[in-house]
């Protein structure tokens, strides 16, 4: 299934600078380990230590957070649209 | 003392909660409007909204809040205006710069609507302030620059039952959305945890589009005054994520989730903690997390040039920045240094700099682990050379 990956802005100096991503993949789990085999200074920003995704990191398909789906396992469709939200926090000062 | 007929008593009306004769012309294109009209204007007088951070997102923010008419706004912030504040902090102009932002941004109000009350905290919010200060007022909008302040604010928001507007940037991004709402979900429910301070991008990836924050603090005013006069549909359970590049705006659901520590069934926080602690910092301008650095200080590093030293400038900066100013140096950015180490004679003498110090204080212990022996770090990085030994040198 080819699927788009958004890349947030934050992260894309560790994607090639790119803005979105286009990999094959059957499931959120394995769109991302195809999106870290191509860009590899993404994982430590997407995983922590022990493979699992970080809390400050959110991933979406479509417009809806696979933590209320079926998590990384959730399924893919064709022309699916991943996005990766990060926490951000800038406004005032800095 | 007579009074003429049919005029309004403006005295006695503005006591009983109506607009004087001033405030109807004032307002006159909100009260022609039915969806605001007399009864939401009369709202907004009634309102009490604390913003916290008159920066980048506050001042068009407060600006909105004020032109509208909301009849008393709280400003929490510490700061003093500097140059670099003004290319997105428009509530700011160039004479202010030293004032406190503050005393600033409330004369800047007060011009722009002496109808309204101004309060004003010149203070961090922390741990201990900010059930106090927040207690007032029906709505808390954000717009901090830090992961701290940002749990603080929720989960204050969470403990009294007030919406939080929330709004943040990077770059020329942002992400609003409107947490503690009654029944919706709140900003642990999206992110339970922040980043740790290492993985979140360093200055040199940071700055910001001036209109970006312009845009983001817009939309916290429009989400305010909605949720004020009750009109519309408020931003609730929906990240609106905005691309100023792109220009695009995309929409993502929120949940509140069932688990959330701070507003789920079987909450676990029920007071307000440590943030500088949970978030893994103390205090947002710690010079360095990097310590047993040997270190240069730039007057010693000018009087050994002139001696004639062969001395090695390491700049790890962005390229960018090197077209800001720079000392001469070899320019290998911190991002790059693992895979371009073989650039480097680790038989000569090597001093590394960046903007402020830090960045190449990582770059010394990285080189130093590396088998580099004789590298030191530039104390206090470009900004400090330009204090200390050549003024022409622009700061950033």
């Amino acid at each position: 299934m080819a699927v788009k990956v958004i890349i947030p802005t934050p992260l894309r100096a560790y994607a090639g600078k790119q803005e979105s991503v286009e990999v094959q993949a059957g499931t959120v789990a394995e769109a991302l380990t195809a999106l870290t085999g191509k860009f590899g200074d993404l994982k430590k920003h997407l995983f922590s230590d022990d493979g699992r995704l970080r809390s400050f990191v959110n991933v979406y398909v479509n417009d809806e957070d696979i933590r209320y789906l079926q998590k990384d396992q959730t399924k893919l469709r064709e022309g699916d649209t991943i996005s990766i939200v990060p926490s951000i926090a800038g406004g005032a000062t800095n | 003392m007579a009074t003429k007929i049919g005029a309004p008593m403006t005295p006695a009306q503005d006591k009983s909660g109506g607009l004087s004769k001033e405030e109807v012309l004032r307002y006159s294109r909100h009260l022609i409007m039915p969806e605001v009209g007399m009864e939401g204007q009369l709202k907004l007088k009634k309102a009490k909204v604390l913003c916290i951070g008159t920066g980048g997102l506050g001042a068009p923010l407060g600006l909105y809040l004020a032109a509208a008419g909301v009849g008393r706004i709280g400003l929490v912030d510490f700061d003093v205006v500097d140059f670099t504040n003004l290319q997105r902090q428009v509530l700011f102009g160039t004479s202010d710069v030293g004032r406190p932002k503050i005393t600033a941004a409330a004369d800047r109000l007060r011009n722009l609507n002496p109808e309204i009350q101004i309060d004003t905290f010149e203070t961090h919010l922390s741990s201990e302030n900010a059930l106090d200060i927040l207690k007032d007022y029906d709505i808390v909008v954000d717009g901090t620059d830090n992961f701290p302040t940002r749990y603080l604010v929720n989960d204050a928001c969470v403990l009294l039952g007030k919406p939080n507007v929330y709004g943040s940037i990077f770059r020329f991004e942002g992400q609003i959305t409107v947490f503690g709402y009654p029944g919706g979900p709140c900003y642990r429910c999206l992110y339970p945890e922040p980043p740790p301070p290492g993985l979140v991008p360093s200055c040199a990836e940071g700055g910001v589009l001036g209109v970006l924050p312009g845009i983001v603090g817009t939309i916290q005013a429009a989400e305010t005054l909605k949720l004020i006069i009750g009109k519309g549909e408020p931003l609730v359970g929906r990240l609106l994520l905005f691309d100023a590049l792109g220009m695009k705006f995309r929409e993502l659901k929120l949940r509140k989730n069932p688990d959330c520590p701070v507003c789920g069934e079987h909450r676990i926080l029920t007071k307000l903690i440590d943030y500088a602690e949970f978030c893994g910092v103390r205090g947002e301008e710690a010079p360095t997390t990097v310590t047993n650095i040997p270190e240069i200080t730039p007057r010693e590093l000018k009087s050994r040039l002139d001696r004639g030293d062969d001395l090695f400038i390491l700049d790890v900066r962005e390229p960018h920045e090197y077209q800001i100013c720079n000392l001469q140096g070899h320019l290998i950015p911190l991002g790059e240094l693992s895979r371009r180490v073989h650039e480097l004679d680790s038989s000569r003498e090597i001093v590394a700099h960046c903007r402020s110090g830090k960045r190449s204080a990582e770059a010394v212990q990285f080189l130093r682990n590396a088998g580099f022996k004789k590298i030191w770090n530039l104390k206090g990085g470009i900004l400090a050379w330009s204090d200390e030994v050549d003024s022409s040198v622009p700061k950033y």
